[in-house]
């Protein structure tokens, strides 16, 4: 027998053992969301997909779905509480789009158009990172980072590498590479890798590719995430 | 004796721990031990002999506050900076060690002979300042002791050759009720086992109503319950005592395992769950901050082991083994968090999971597991022979029992009082000898700061829950330093798994200082309440969930806190703007008036 | 209609640590530059001779804030304008000038005037007519109060058009999507 739960009204099936996310997904209705991917397990640490679930605060892409479950997502306080949570990462890195190659085909900047926020007006951190540019065919941009750990669970459980880790805590907590030097260029990381490809922001981007596609052209440029899904799902576009 | 090499240092962490990459964590805590830091000829050799990456081993580092890649001085004080700590001098403490000692706060004499740093509550508040040294804890370093621990040091002379009185820690027990006064043989739980069965003893628990002691109050026999019809292995389910009482203002663990006496229960406790839920293996997750505790307590595992009271066919019960081993913390608050502790058990970074699954389904390595707070197994261990009716003869109808309370700051009598649930706050300050008194925090950072209109209320988890935490506040004191101390804490402390709580408590940081120094506005105050509640709504776990409860409670209850400090200007900058400009005062060498900026906001 | 040209609305603009790109987007506006001028009057402003800042309707800050002398305009800016825009990435975020707050200040300075290509008997100037730089660039909304934010490098002319309107009409401020980007 299929289940249902309501998100925002509508009704939406599901099979045991999905969660929210899942079901929401599979039903196309968009729940924005930054550290998910459904290829990898989910994570629930960018907080974006903090939906209200029969009026408890949960977790999407973690919770598990349930019958008769009545769960809000695009509430203009859910929306308010996302825009914060985008301006606490756009604050937490140095984010300067103008000057990043992504711009147009990153999930933070989409998701950020999507949920409507206009600034990121708090306290700007400008943390002091790290541009590895070691590797031939990558950029290691550390500035972007907004440790969604996709680029760690791809090359874990996809690439069977390790390439990425988490250091750190608090604040402090970095993005890694599995290298005594701490290089890209000194790990087995290679263009073809599923990591190379997960990554919402430009953290881990293509070298010599930067303008092929012009700003304005790009895959946010004209739909909204909400249509379009998720930055891995276009590597075409961008390569 | 000369410090061994990286290389044998780490071989003989992974002989001690079986070659296992879940003992990662424990086998890293031992060379930063022996050799005051974790080289990178151990890293390689971990990496080669488990086939772990390096990636993981750094993560765990850079993790854990007490694990360092660089070297430490050879002498690695940690001075404890809870906010009680600061009002008993611990900064006047630092000051003089640095000043004494020819080392800052925060660095490593270039000699290597000491490094000299900050850490939070080590579970001393009520005999503070308190200090660690190499892990080792000392109390109530005042002006005697201070020179003691100097000419200590500049003598060179070796941790374990200091005088032993140093580390002798009070118990300062004031109140007894239940669980301290009990007189209960050692193996009588194992006894009642053995005699009654498990199925009877769950009802006894259940007619008991304990819950347990670490805070969140979940009926125990409930969770021993799920952990008992949870499917396993034949018995393969696991049994985790917390004892990582990080929650600062809390000290009653320490004392209940510095007491031979209930150190013995907790581990019966533990054994009598293994006993009903079908465990084979327990883990006692000791904090590194109580790193003298481990010895007496490796003795009494050994003690039980020969009294036949853990091992095989424990107490004549045939086909019940079980066995426990103790892990050390390294400096992480969130490892007291159940999940975040399962991680760091099993060699990770102690990032909470997700739940569901909860630890009584998959826990420990997929296992079943019970986690219960060391009070909570004590007192188990106690309902199991004495009865449900003796627990409910104390306490309220929805807490019953006692709670033991870690009582510290502006009162007379500093230490631990164990009372029945529902004893009102107001009891409490006048039975520990507090006068003046401005605000109770209960529940430690992480809890409620409770103004004098409410000093009615009570401990039970109906109205003030708490795992023990009672820090007193009088007139005298700046309730701001105190808010301010927590939400460093809470930086320090942040797992920085989630956003809200890693950039959260940071954002909450600058604008705590710049209220504190006059500069802030009411929006300023908005953005508090805005990251405060954002906090509370959307973080991963209860550790970001509570930690902005201090700013939010006093922006409620004591309002002019705030209000008095606010700047008469609509808007003040995050900066200082003058400052802002010295270095180009520095490197163009004027000083002229253009060369400064007056004023700040409009 | 005499009446409502006597009250028109009084806009000043600036460009702090900024290139006038969001300056260019605005006059971009094209033959809606004519409604505009209708609407409102420029005070100080970029295309006007006014040097000081008086009381306005609105101020439209472009750039962030990289000195002192920033520092100054955008208090004034702030004082005198009923309500202030931080308009573009820089006035934002910072932007690209922002890029320099990964190196202290004084390696900045030794790049430019000391070691840099070209520079010869170079030294760090010290002329008290110039500004001093801060040690960090900032976005404007952390030295003052902002009402609006109007992001983009620059922002299209559609979306400040758009933006002026509805604030002019009184309507509450709305963008359609491709209205908004940061780039
Ligand atoms: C951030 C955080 C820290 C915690 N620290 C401790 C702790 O140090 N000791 C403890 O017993 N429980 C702690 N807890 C509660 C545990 O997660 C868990 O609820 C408890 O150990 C269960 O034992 P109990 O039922 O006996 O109370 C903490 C919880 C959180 C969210
Ligand atoms: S580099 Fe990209 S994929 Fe990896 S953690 Fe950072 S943001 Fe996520
Ligand atoms: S709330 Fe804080 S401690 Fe808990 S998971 Fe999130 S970052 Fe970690």
């Amino acid at each position: 027998m299929i289940e249902h739960f309501s998100l925002d009204g509508k009704r939406i099936p599901f099979q045991p053992g999905q969660t929210i996310m899942d079901a929401a997904m599979q039903a196309g209705e968009y729940i924005p969301h930054l550290c998910h991917n459904p290829e990898f397990r989910p994570r629930g640490s960018c907080r974006l997909c903090v939906v209200r679930a029969n009026g408890r605060s949960v977790a999407a892409c973690t919770s598990p779905a349930r019958e008769g479950l009545e769960v809000e997502s695009d509430t203009p306080d859910i929306q308010a509480d996302r825009r914060s949570l985008l301006q606490m990462l756009f604050v937490e890195g140095n984010h300067l789009c103008p000057a990043c190659e992504k711009s147009g085909n990153c999930q933070l900047q989409a998701v950020a158009y999507y949920c409507g926020m206009l600034a990121p007006d708090f306290t700007h951190l400008y943390p002091v990172r790290e541009l590895d540019g070691s590797h031939p065919d990558f950029v290691l941009d550390f500035n972007r980072c907004i440790l969604c750990e996709l680029c760690v669970r791809a090359s874990r459980d996809a690439d069977a590498k390790g390439v990425f880790g988490i250091s750190g805590r608090g604040i402090g907590a970095h993005l890694i590479v599995n290298a005594p030097s701490g290089k890209l260029g000194d790990t087995d990381f290679d263009p073809h890798d599923r990591a190379a490809q997960v990554c919402p922001v430009g953290a881990i981007l293509p070298k010599h590719k930067g303008y092929d596609v012009p700003i304005g052209r790009r895959i946010y440029d004209r739909k909204p995430v909400s249509l379009v899904g998720d930055v891995a799902d276009h590597q075409e576009d961008m390569s | 004796m000369s410090a061994p090499s990286p290389e044998q240092a780490a071989g003989t962490q992974l002989e001690r721990w079986g070659s296992d990459s879940d003992n990662l964590l424990q086998m890293l805590i031992g060379v930063q031990a022996a050799l005051g830091h974790i080289p990178e000829a151990a890293i390689r050799r971990f990496e080669a002999a488990l086939g772990v990456g390096r990636a993981r081993i750094e993560g765990l580092i850079g993790f854990y506050a007490f694990l360092h890649h660089r070297p430490r001085g050879r002498f690695d004080i940690r001075v404890a900076d809870n906010i009680i700590e600061r009002m008993r001098g611990s900064r006047e403490l630092a000051e003089a060690l640095a000043g004494r000692l020819g080392c800052p706060p925060g660095e490593t004499r270039v000699d290597g002979r000491l490094s000299l740093g900050y850490t939070p509550c080590i579970g001393m508040s009520d005999q503070a300042p308190a200090l660690l040294v190499n892990g080792y804890a000392i109390p109530a370093v005042e002006h005697a002791r201070l020179e003691q621990v100097v000419a200590l040091v500049e003598a060179n002379t070796p941790l374990a050759d200091w005088p032993p009185e140093l580390f002798e820690v009070a118990l300062n027990i004031q109140r007894k009720d239940l669980l301290l006064e009990a007189a209960v043989e050692d193996g009588a739980a194992l006894a009642a086992l053995k005699a009654s069965g498990a199925d009877a003893l769950m009802q006894v628990l259940e007619a008991s109503g304990l819950r347990g002691r670490g805070g969140a109050g979940f009926g125990l026999a409930r969770k021993w319950g799920f952990c008992r019809q949870a499917p396993a292995e034949a018995k393969r389910r696991v049994v985790v005592c917390n004892a990582d009482e990080g929650e600062p203002g809390t000290f009653k663990d320490r004392v209940l395992m510095q007491d031979p006496q209930q150190a013995a229960r907790m581990f019966e406790g533990m054994t009598l769950c293994a006993g009903m839920v079908g465990a084979d293996s327990g883990f006692l997750y000791l904090r590194g901050e109580y790193r003298n505790l481990l010895e007496p307590l490796e003795r009494e595992l050994q003690r039980r082991r020969d009294a036949g009271l853990l091992g095989k066919n424990i107490a004549g019960i045939a086909g019940f083994d079980f066995d426990i081993a103790i892990h050390l913390g390294a400096g992480a608050y969130i490892c007291g968090e159940e999940s975040a502790l399962i991680e760091s058990l099993e060699g990770k970074r102690g990032n909470p999971r997700d739940r569901p699954p909860f630890p009584v389904t998959r826990g420990y390595l997929g296992r079943p597991t019970v986690v219960n707070n060391v009070e909570t197994f004590i007192a188990a261990a106690l309902v199991a022979v004495q009865g449900a009716d003796w627990h409910r003869a104390r306490g309220t109808e929805h807490s019953a029992g006692t709670k033991i309370l870690s009582v510290s700051g502006d009162c007379a009598r500093p230490g631990i009082y164990e009372y029945p649930f529902g004893v009102t706050l107001q009891q409490i300050l006048d039975d520990c000898g507090a006068a003046d008194t401005q605000a109770v925090q209960i529940a430690g950072a992480a809890g409620r700061t409770i103004p004098p209109d409410e000093f009615q209320r009570r401990v039970a988890f109906e109205d003030l829950g708490t795992a023990g935490s009672f820090m007193i506040f009088d007139q005298s004191r700046d309730l701001l330093e105190m808010v301010r101390n927590f939400n460093d804490f809470f930086v320090h402390e942040s797992c920085g798994f989630c956003t809200p709580c890693r950039v959260g408590t940071t954002l909450m940081q600058k604008t705590l200082a710049k209220v504190s120094r006059g500069h802030a506005a009411p929006m300023d105050l908005d953005t508090l309440r805005r990251i405060g509640e954002l906090m509370r709504r959307t973080s991963h776990c209860g550790l970001g969930a509570t930690a902005p409860l201090s700013v939010l409670d006093t922006l409620d209850k004591f309002p002019a806190l705030y209000r008095d400090r606010l700047s008469d200007r609509g808007f003040v900058p995050g900066f200082d703007l003058d400052a802002a400009l010295s270095e180009a005062r520095a490197a163009s060498g004027r000083d002229d008036p253009r060369a400064h900026l007056e004023g700040d906001g409009v | 209609m005499r009446e409502q040209q006597a009250k028109k609305v009084r806009v000043a603009t600036c460009s702090l640590a900024g290139c006038f790109g969001c300056h260019m987007s605005l006059l971009d506006i094209d033959e809606r530059l004519i409604d505009l001028v209708e609407l409102v009057e420029f005070d100080r402003s970029p295309i006007t001779d006014i040097k000081e800042v008086g009381p306005s309707d609105l101020g439209l800050i472009e750039g962030g804030v990289c000195n002192a002398e920033n520092v100054e305009v955008l208090r004034a800016f702030r004082r005198q304008c009923k309500t202030l825009v931080a308009v573009g990435a820089c006035a934002i975020t910072g932007g690209v000038p922002a890029m320099r707050n990964h190196y202290p200040l004084h390696e900045c300075l030794d790049e430019a005037y000391v070691n840099g290509l070209g520079v010869q008997d170079g030294g760090i100037p010290n002329d008290p007519e110039l500004p001093l730089l801060l040690n960090q660039v900032h976005p404007i909304h952390e030295v003052v109060k902002v009402d609006y934010f109007l992001p983009g490098c620059p922002p299209a002319a559609d979306t400040i058009w758009t933006f002026l309107e509805q604030l002019l009409s009184g309507k509450p401020v709305e963008f359609a999507y491709r209205q908004i980007h940061y780039d």
